[in-house]
């Protein structure tokens, strides 16, 4: 089968070749064949890449150890699910990976787009094979996943245990899919701009491609949030690694693009700086990968680090080159149709808005290459750790929260006193009174102040969004609460699915707030001895070692390390952290013992149990244990935002206007009483 | 295909049986709680619960300490500051060294700067989780913010200078159409349009 998945490789390579050298000469133009062929192409690229992909897995689940990528990732005894997740544990099997779902995407793109758009689906084809072309090209030369030992192991090294967890097994793949699904709009701007078809088509067309990969990238991101939390055993779920300000960095500016591209949309404006956002998200897609993979920034996901690196840092200097030459010659042709009106604006709002989520990811950036950047210079190295980041990106997140409620409160073109003044006043007070109340319980920590406040602002201007909307329904077609609430989402699943992914960013950064009020403490107990802690919301738990058990599980010895806990002197109930050391089919230590954390989640704080280890091999035990207020929120804040994305893209919730508007309308105008003030 | 059929069957039928064996494989250990040890049994195989540890003094509790040691770097590689890093990675043996020595600085009566710059001395100023603003780690922070100012700046200009264009060359393009009167019916069919087309 391995030679079969090499023959694959070598087979999508030479498909993807010939796919760009046809698509960007330009003779498809005038031969109809040709262009059929670059989009088959398309369709046998994938073919191919199934092909290996199999292979691959079949390696894997038949244990053939003799493959090199099997024997590092898997051995006899790891449980089945993860034999299949560790396709993509490892740095060549994600390359796989990466390729095979591109293809994918882009037969997808072929088959989906409307016919409409038929004069750039050859460029589509095109770009995408490029990309798939080095990916293939990266994993023949420098990073074979079918790459053979000399001789046959026993048995393989097994799975490391931080990757033995539910979350590493969706994570990744939701990670890839939100990088991977990027390449599709930018092919669709590429190829906007190559055909001088400059017009919304191509924002039309890629739509839906923005809105997926925004959503995989939020899932992604968050399942890595909640992996970090369950897994690390550090207590928190985001610590400013540059691995996870990869992930964020295309996540900004990907958001930025899904506000930024209703302005051209309406108003027909802000379109060099569009194609210049897609651009730079899926450039920022591969120097995540860059970053992951070259090790130049030490991080804890150092594990993925390899040569390869250097592949994708020629492959991003390329393609940057390239886009952005591209786009330099179109510039000319991308001409505003319309002229912003005024600073009190929507559409200023939302330039605000881009201008702070381009700021937060330069920011990212900025301090993530900021100790290469200081050895370059001043020759010594340092560290930029969570307190820069936190410093630095703190006031930039309150004020874009506070935009998050500004933005939706102006009207569009141009809003008068009289508008903001009823616009505002029901937000700003909630988010007053919230402030005072706050301050009235005694609580003092500035940020989580702000952010509280800002967040009862934000709520604020969402429910009165959702409130007028619904008024506005039961008054004029006599519906009852939840069918007006209902058939004013269905209707507007735009509009209100961004209210509702609003309302999830609200929470989370409410969630984050609540971290500053984190308690921990470690102590040493013998069985039967406690320890007691107080909480942020009052409660008083008492923890009492009850013993350390040990056993084998299928690819493991178990030392389970068991508290009881009481909360109020209330009803105890027991919870279990977990040494695991994994072992091969032999019994032979594979890995560094692990921790398994004890989590209880309730809405308003987590207990979070660490069994750091044990006293001379004795029951007397070590632990960490922290009171982790609102982390609940933060699971449900990402659900409400995924909730909110598929809302706003759900079939048949397309843009309701396109084109220019001229400015002098031929006709007769309506007195209306109030417009303009929405 | 229908014998490999039958062949996977067995295997599953084993798995299955591992599976269910593996608890009562442990139950069978020799671990006994409270067994001739004073107040605490012995583990079967301590081995697999990692690097013996010491027992906490409670003053490590001090959060004053965790705060010294969460502006400190780990020298391992792992990123971490040295309290996340001793309490969170179990295997590394830097991260407890380094907590004793900001024990025994603290023991010696040293403030928490005093012990930062101690470390800063030692160890470069890689020790710290965050350069100190100074010198040309000023860029490092103020570059975002004065870059996200200036462009803020920037745009208010810009956007004002529309405007007053915009103002001044309204009257002229506006086109010379009278409102008209609409009657209730008519502005009903309107709210109802602008209700479906608001985005």
């Amino acid at each position: 089968m391995t030679v079969l998945g090499e023959f694959a490789l070598w087979a999508a390579l030479l498909l993807g070749l010939w796919c760009v050298a046809i698509a960007f000469t330009n003779q498809w133009q005038h031969r109809p064949e040709l262009s059929r062929s670059v989009i088959r192409s398309v369709y046998a690229i994938s073919g191919c890449l199934l092909v290996a992909s199999i292979a691959l897995w079949k390696g894997l689940v038949s244990h053939d150890f003799n493959i090199e990528y099997v024997a590092s990732y898997t051995s006899r005894n790891l449980p089945p699910y993860y034999i299949f997740s560790a396709f993509w544990a490892g740095q060549k099997g994600s390359l796989l990976f990466w390729g095979v779902v591109l293809s994918l995407f882009a037969s997808a793109a072929q088959l989906l787009t409307p016919r409409r758009y038929a004069h750039l689906m050859p460029y589509v084809a095109g770009v995408t094979s490029a990309v798939i072309a080095f990916f293939v090209c990266v994993m023949i030369f420098a990073a074979n996943p079918f790459e053979r030992l000399g001789f046959t192991p026993a048995d393989g090294r097994g799975l490391n245990p931080q990757l033995q967890n539910v979350g590493m097994v969706i994570h990744p793949p939701m990670l890839y899919l939100g990088y991977i699904s990027i390449t599709i709009p930018f092919a669709f701007a590429v190829a906007a701009l190559l055909s001088r078809r400059l017009d919304v088509g191509w924002i039309h067309a890629i739509r839906k491609w923005t809105l997926l990969s925004w959503l995989f990238l939020s899932i992604g991101i968050t399942l890595g949030m909640w992996w970090a939390y369950v897994e690390l055993g550090w207590g928190g779920y985001w610590a400013w690694d540059p691995v996870e300000n990869a992930s964020f960095l295309p996540w900004l500016t990907m958001t930025a693009f899904l506000h930024s591209v209703m302005i051209q949309e309406k108003r027909g404006m802000l379109k060099r700086w569009n194609f210049g956002l897609i651009i730079g998200t899926f450039l920022l897609s591969i120097f995540g990968t860059f970053i992951t993979r070259s090790g130049v920034i030490a991080s804890v996901h150092s594990f993925t680090q390899s040569n390869v690196g250097y592949f994708f840092l020629a492959f991003l200097v390329v393609a940057c080159i390239l886009a952005f030459t591209l786009l330099y010659t179109r510039w000319s042709l991308l001409q505003a149709e319309v002229q912003l009106e005024s600073v009190v604006s929507r559409e200023a709002a939302f330039l605000f808005n881009n201008l702070l989520f381009v700021g937060i990811a330069f920011s990212v950036l900025w301090g993530t290459l900021f100790p290469i950047l200081s050895e370059l210079i001043k020759g010594s190295k340092i560290t930029v750790g969570p307190p820069f980041f936190n410093r630095v990106n703190i006031p930039l997140g309150l004020l874009l929260l506070a935009l998050t409620g500004i933005g939706p409160l102006i009207a569009w073109r141009k809003a008068s006193t009289a508008n903001l003044r009823r616009q505002f006043i029901a937000p700003v007070t909630l988010g007053l009174m919230t402030l005072v109340a706050l301050l009235s319980i005694g609580v003092r920590d500035f940020y989580a102040l702000m952010a509280f406040a800002l967040g009862g602002f934000v709520a604020g201007t969402i429910i009165q969004e959702f409130y007028r909307g619904v008024r506005a329904r039961r008054r004029m077609h006599g519906e009852s609460f939840p069918a007006a609430l209902g058939r004013l989402i269905a209707r507007n699943r735009r509009r209100y699915g961004g209210y509702i992914v609003h309302a999830g960013i609200l929470i989370y950064f409410v969630a984050f707030a609540g971290m500053a009020f984190k308690q921990e403490k470690e102590a040493t107990l013998k069985p039967g001895e406690s320890v007691e802690m107080r909480s942020a919301f009052g409660h008083t738990y008492t923890f009492t070692h009850v013993g350390i058990s040990q056993y084998e599980a299928l690819n493991r010895i178990v030392s389970a390390a068991t508290v009881e806990v009481r909360e109020d002197g209330r009803q105890p109930r027991l919870m279990t952290s977990e040494k695991r050391q994994h072992v091969d089919s032999f019994k032979r230590p594979t890995f560094e013992p692990s921790t398994e954390v004890a989590i209880r989640s309730t809405v308003q704080e987590d207990l979070y149990i660490v069994f750091a280890g044990a006293v001379n091999g004795t029951e007397e035990a070590v632990y960490r244990f922290n009171l982790n207020p609102l982390v609940w929120w933060v699971w449900f804040g990402g659900l409400v935002l995924v909730v909110g994305g598929l809302v706003t893209m759900w079939p048949g919730a397309g843009p309701v206007f396109s084109g220019t508007r001229p400015k002098n309308v031929e006709g007769y105008q309506v007195a209306v009483a109030g417009a303009g003030e929405r | 295909m229908r014998g490999s059929r039958e062949s996977l069957g067995r295997r599953q039928f084993l798995r299955h049986l591992t599976f269910a064996a593996a608890p009562l494989a442990g139950l069978q250990g020799v671990q006994d709680s409270l067994t001739g040890k004073g107040a605490t049994g012995t583990l079967r195989d301590p081995s697999a619960v990692g690097r013996p540890r010491q027992p906490t003094d409670p003053k490590e509790n001090d959060a004053e300490l965790q705060a010294i040691e969460q502006r400190l770097a780990c020298t391992c590689g792992c990123t971490l500051d040295i309290f996340t890093c001793r309490t969170t990675d179990f295997s590394c043996t830097y991260s407890p060294a380094l907590h004793r020595e900001v024990v025994a600085l603290r023991d010696e009566g040293k403030t928490a700067r005093e012990i930062i710059d101690t470390f800063v001395a030692k160890y470069g100023e890689k020790a710290l989780m965050a350069p100190k603003p100074q010198g040309f780690n000023l860029w490092g922070y103020l570059l975002p913010g004065a870059a996200i100012t200036a462009a803020g700046v920037a745009l208010v200009a810009v956007l004002r200078r529309r405007e007053a264009v915009a103002a001044a060359s309204s009257p002229s393009e506006a086109p010379a159409v009278p409102p008209v009167a609409a009657s209730p019916d008519e502005m009903e069919r309107l709210r109802r349009a602008l209700a479906e087309v608001e985005d």
